[in-house]
């Protein structure tokens, strides 16, 4: 049955002979380098300069693949980016690319292509009864059917829907390709290479401006590739060829083939993607598959051309109905005639080229339909001549043919229909300038009545369009116009730039009366081919309501598929300007946003993915933690050590409780160098430090460090950390990690814009200095032999809080501070980074006598949990110095950031929640962090929510799990029992009120 | 969006980080009233057209600066650093 209907699917194509659709002579391609490739598993060939689309018709294979909704037969509807049908899956295993325009995937040896959407196969498509059911899905169909019992819409609705729906597969496998990404600035950027870029380049060029040609294309020359045309004597595409040498050898000029511009942005910003290696199966070592390119530029010339428009007519979507300017490309560039008999249905007098060009290649025009009521003699001579039969003032009704044309059906002016026999059919209905570019910076474009198409309106500062793009349709028009904006754009650049005269190109008729619907189609007649949008979905539209052009769009999703309606758009546009009575103008188009193509999420991306998704910070200490088997953890940009396991430690635990004891016991040391640190200097930094810090500094002295706490003005608080005074006008200040550059940010806002008066600098010394908590009884004796002798660090000289500029390792200078967030006898040493990897030796040799272990982030943690400390859990926005049990501290009698927003009623409402700490009643009961607090017996409810536990930790100290959060008036509360409610981990666990100081509370243990 | 810092020159815009209007003035000292605060810390205007606003060249030198730019287009008029235009605001207080 499948074989039977496969053999039955391939007129055309089962011929054994390969390429039997090839002409004998002509184009662009190497006849002798053939090509190897399979579609669908079927083995076929090429040649070297065949797109998958090209290769495809010279072996005779029409059928492309499914549409989106009713798996209708599709074939190559265009030879550009705005194919709409031809979309197949590229590659296998992990390079597969789905939703592929064969019209765009450059041919190349062993290419391996699939049709999509359809099941079992592309021949046989048990889906097309998608088809007998189009009444079900007309427009807004997801709105109207399937609602009904709404229980069946996710498990049965939905899911068939999208199987029957559909565009191509992704790959199961990461991407093994990489993707680079690059920066270009230029005088002119050139957006297309046909005869209008080129000119426009080599006028920019030729007076040393530095231009960059863009083109999607991998050769460049645009439609004089594609057409018999003569510039200067010659033939189009050989005055292409022979500009693109010229350009190639001016040493400021780059041309980026394969390249499309996708995208417009302010201020001269544009976006690219060249497409370095999808032209072979695999990159080259070391070779990027695309290139995303940034490009600013000083001036820009769009000349992007423009796209033909598609009939709207019964089967117009059966596979063998193409644009004619496509028909032309695939005789003129590629040698390959779409059909043995190609039937011409125009309304233009460039449609009649096409004749001239099929007879050239050796078919045949069975008939050549023209809407016009009237049509240049010559042109219908010239037609008549070859046997064509030439209906003026009719049009083509319908399509016949199972899975790809045989015949259309056409009316002729006196409404009587015959049947004519082709295998081809070009339509020719005017051309649609590509304004995409020139709109993607909020600008519409504006109607032109004279060529019945949308053109270019106000342009983006400092951009020209010319040529087709700016709806100058003609070849001398896109010489002209391309070198006379290419000159100006020089200029403007400082460059002396003129324009010569264009070269003399063959004589051209412009004739043109669109016919936007044929007035009685047979059978569907599409607007929009990728999501099948038909003329009738249009009416109903209109019907129902939905006449706004936003509205249609969204209720047909007419223009939402991946070609952005770049064929449809306008014949939707039109239907609805014909039922509401409106002008085209007045129903206007929808608002155009880039990409102006797909573009891979991987080539936005570039090398940022993976680990590389963001830079890595690392400690300076990183070398000596990787030896010693430390265990990172990512904390922002910085890989910090967590934990450092011993042999025989079994669980991290294991290993952060005996860090823990350690440091509590001995000493521990611990890379602190992730914290922000902050120089403030100047005659008025004290003035500085006391309106950005919420606590008052003006009793510090030289020589003492204190604890800072900064508000944001809405009187939450910012960040917290240490503030210490080197000398009389010279302060260190640190911040969180993670809240380091957003406090410099603050400070260099105060700085700047609040009290430009001050005399104070700021300088970020972060990266400058490394910083080591060396903490526990035995710090003390482990820095003397650190520190250069002659400096005392016995308690009375250097007593808690002190702070001073010392010298290491014999005259190294170093900064010591003796402050403590461990709760132990502590000091930080700060060295100059270059040092930092010695200092850390050092201090590991030197505390080898003591026992020294090195500690990470989760003993640090571990112990400011017992100490209480605030960390990022609990400094989280949301919380005000008050919640924090900071209040105290908090300066009267001055100014600061955020004094006034706290006072605000909610912000002191003494039913906040505040910091306290928690115990489990029952001893070993481990506790969560993130969960809620109920009172007993209460049931779980928002209402009865009393506050979250923010941070919890196993305390060695106490051998038990403690934790520390905010709950309803908590200060007040020490000693009650509430629930620790945790539904996501499915904990409840009852817990008792505490102080937030679980170790040391009268604080002995740091001032020994 | 391209910025022309006055320090830097012109730099891509994914230098700076945006913070907003630049015409609210912080009531500063201890006689500020909370309704004065209140006011700079949230009311802002939200024109269709021409607005001067702060931007931070996070990723140069750090400066703020003042950003005159029409919002429909983006068209940007003049950037100053914010420095500037503070001292030259009190000066004119003062005087």
């Amino acid at each position: 049955m499948t074989t039977l209907a496969l053999q039955r699917a391939e007129p055309l194509g089962s011929a054994s002979t390969a390429q039997a659709f090839r002409t004998a002579q002509g184009g662009l391609i190497e006849r002798r380098r053939t090509l190897d490739f399979t579609f669908d598993g079927k083995r076929l060939t090429g040649c070297h300069g065949d797109t998958l689309a090209s290769a495809l018709l010279a072996n005779g294979v029409r059928l492309v693949g499914r549409s989106f909704k009713y798996h209708r037969p599709r074939g190559i509807l265009t030879a550009g980016s705005e194919e709409p049908n031809a979309l197949v899956e590229l590659r296998s295993g992990a390079r597969r690319e789905p939703n592929t325009r064969a019209t765009m995937a450059e041919l190349y040896e062993g290419l391996e292509a699939a049709s999509q959407n359809r099941w079992p196969s592309l021949a046989v498509d048990a889906l097309s009864v998608n088809a007998l059911l189009a009444p079900v899905f007309a427009a807004g169909f997801y709105y109207k059917t399937f609602m009904w019992p709404a229980s069946l819409w996710e498990k049965l609705y939905e899911p068939m829907i999208r199987r029957a729906a559909g565009l191509g597969r992704a790959a199961d496998a990461p991407d093994p390709d990489i993707y680079d990404r690059a920066h270009a600035h230029c005088d002119v950027l050139v957006i297309g290479g046909g005869p209008a870029g080129l000119s426009a380049a080599l006028a920019a060029g030729r007076s040393g401006a530095r231009v960059i040609l863009v083109d999607e294309d991998f050769v460049t020359g645009g439609r004089l590739l594609a057409e018999r045309r003569e510039i200067g004597g010659e033939s189009g595409a050989a005055w292409a060829a022979r500009a693109v040498a010229e350009l190639q050898s001016l040493p400021e000029v780059r041309i980026l083939s394969r390249t499309t511009l996708f995208g417009v942005y302010d201020h001269g910003s544009y976006g690219a993607v060249e497409r370095v290696s999808d032209h072979v199966a695999v990159p080259a070592a070391h070779a990027p598959r695309q290139r995303l390119w940034r490009i600013v530029a000083k001036r820009a010339v769009l000349a992007a051309g423009a796209l033909e428009r598609p009939h709207v007519f019964g089967g117009n979507d059966r596979p063998g109905v193409m644009l004619a300017g496509a028909v032309r490309t695939y005789l003129n560039r590629y040698g390959v005639l779409p059909g043995r008999r190609v039937a011409v249905f125009t309304s233009s007098d460039d449609g009649w080229r096409t004749v001239a060009d099929v007879l050239a290649a050796g078919g045949t025009v069975p008939a050549v339909i023209d809407t016009r009521a009237s049509v240049p003699p010559q042109l219908r001579r010239m037609a008549e001549a070859a046997g064509a039969r030439v209906v003026v003032g009719g049009y083509v009704a319908g399509t016949k043919g199972h899975l790809g044309l045989t015949a259309i059906q056409v009316v002729d002016g006196y409404d009587s229909t015959e049947t004519i026999a082709c295998d081809c059919l070009a339509m020719a209905n005017g051309w649609n300038p590509v304004v995409h570019l020139d709109s993607h910076l909020s600008r519409r474009p504006v109607w032109n009545e004279a060529i019945h198409a949308f053109v270019p309106g106000p342009l983006p500062s400092g951009m020209r369009a010319v040529g087709a793009a700016a709806g100058l349709f003609s070849l001398s028009g896109c010489l002209e116009s391309g070198a006379r904006a290419g000159a100006e754009a020089a200029t403007d650049c400082g460059f002396a730039a003129s324009a010569e005269p264009a070269p003399a190109t063959d004589p051209e008729s412009e004739g043109h009366i669109p016919l936007w619907r044929v007035p009685r189609p047979k059978g569907k007649a599409f607007a929009d081919f990728q999501n099948d949008v038909a003329a009738t979905d249009v009416e109903l539209a209109h019907r129902e309501g939905f006449r706004a052009v936003e509205l249609l769009k969204r209720y047909t999703t007419l223009g939402m598929a991946t070609d952005q309606g770049k064929t449809s758009n306008l014949a939707g546009l039109s239907i609805m300007a014909e039922l509401t009575g409106q002008s085209i103008p007045s129903v206007g188009t929808t608002v155009f946003r880039p990409p102006f193509t797909p573009v891979a999420i991987g080539a936005f991306a570039g090398h940022h993915r993976g680990k590389d998704f963001r830079a890595t910070r690392y400690v300076p200490s990183h070398a000596w933690a990787e030896e010693n088997g430390g265990v990172f953890v990512e904390t922002g940009l910085w890989l910090r050590p967590a934990y450092f396991p011993k042999a025989g430690e079994t669980d991290w635990l294991e290993t952060v409780v005996r860090e823990v004891e350690t440091v509590r016991a001995r000493v521990g040391v611990c890379d602190v160098t992730t914290l922000g640190k902050i120089d403030i200097q100047g005659r008025d930094a004290l003035a500085f430090i006391e309106r950005v810090c919420a606590n008052p500094f003006a009793t510090l002295p030289v020589g003492k460090a204190r604890y800072a706490v900064l508000l944001r003005e809405d009187g939450f608080v910012l960040d917290d950390g240490t503030i210490a005074r080197l000398a009389e006008t010279h302060y260190v200040m640190t911040a969180s990690t993670a809240n380091a550059a957003k406090v410099m940010q603050h400070l260099e806002f105060c700085r700047q814009w609040l009290w430009p008066e001050l005399d104070v600098q700021l300088a970020s010394v972060s990266e400058q200095w490394a910083q080591y908590a060396v903490a526990g009884p035995r710090a003390r004796d482990t820095l003397r032999r650190v520190i250069d002798p002659g400096f005392d660090i016995g308690n009375e000289a250097f007593p808690f809080l002190a702070c001073a500029d010392v010298t290491v390792g014999g005259g190294i200078p170093a900064r010591l501070f003796r402050i403590s967030f461990s709760g132990e006898l502590a000091y930080e040493l700060a060295v100059p980074a270059a040092y930092g990897d010695a200092a850390w030796r050092a201090l590991m040799q030197a505390g080898l006598p003591y026992g020294i272990t090195a500690y990470g982030s989760e003993a640090l943690s571990v112990m400011r949990i017992e100490k209480g400390h605030a960390a990022g859990a609990e400094i989280n926005g949301q919380t005000t110095a008050r919640d924090l049990g900071l209040g105290g501290m908090l300066a009267k009698k001055k100014d600061y950031v955020g004094r006034l927003m706290k006072e605000r009623p909610a912000l002191t409402d003494p039913d906040r929640p505040m910091l306290v700490g928690f115990r489990p009643v029952e001893p070993g009961a481990r506790l969560r962090a993130g969960a809620h607090f109920l009172a007993l017996g209460a049931a779980p409810s928002l209402e009865a929510d009393e506050g979250v536990m923010t941070s919890v930790a196993y305390s060695p100290s106490l051998k038990s799990w403690i934790g520390i959060g905010l709950i309803r008036r908590g200060p007040e509360r020490h000693g009650e029992r509430v629930r620790a409610y945790d539904p996501v981990r499915d904990a409840d666990v009852e817990v008792e009120i505490c102080s937030p100081v679980f170790v040391d509370p009268k604080e002995e243990k740091l001032r020994v | 969006m391209r910025i022309r810092c006055p320090y830097c020159g012109e730099r891509d815009n994914g230098e700076f980080s945006y913070l907003g209007d630049a015409a609210p003035q912080r009531p500063d000292g201890l006689e500020a009233s909370a309704e004065a605060m209140h006011d700079y810390v949230y009311l802002r205007d939200n024109p269709a057209g021409t607005i001067r606003e702060l931007w931070y060249h996070a990723s140069g030198c750090r400066s703020w600066l003042v950003v005159t730019r029409d919002t429909r287009t983006h068209a940007i008029e003049s950037v100053e650093p914010a420095r500037d235009v503070a001292r030259a605001r009190r000066s004119g207080e003062a005087a």
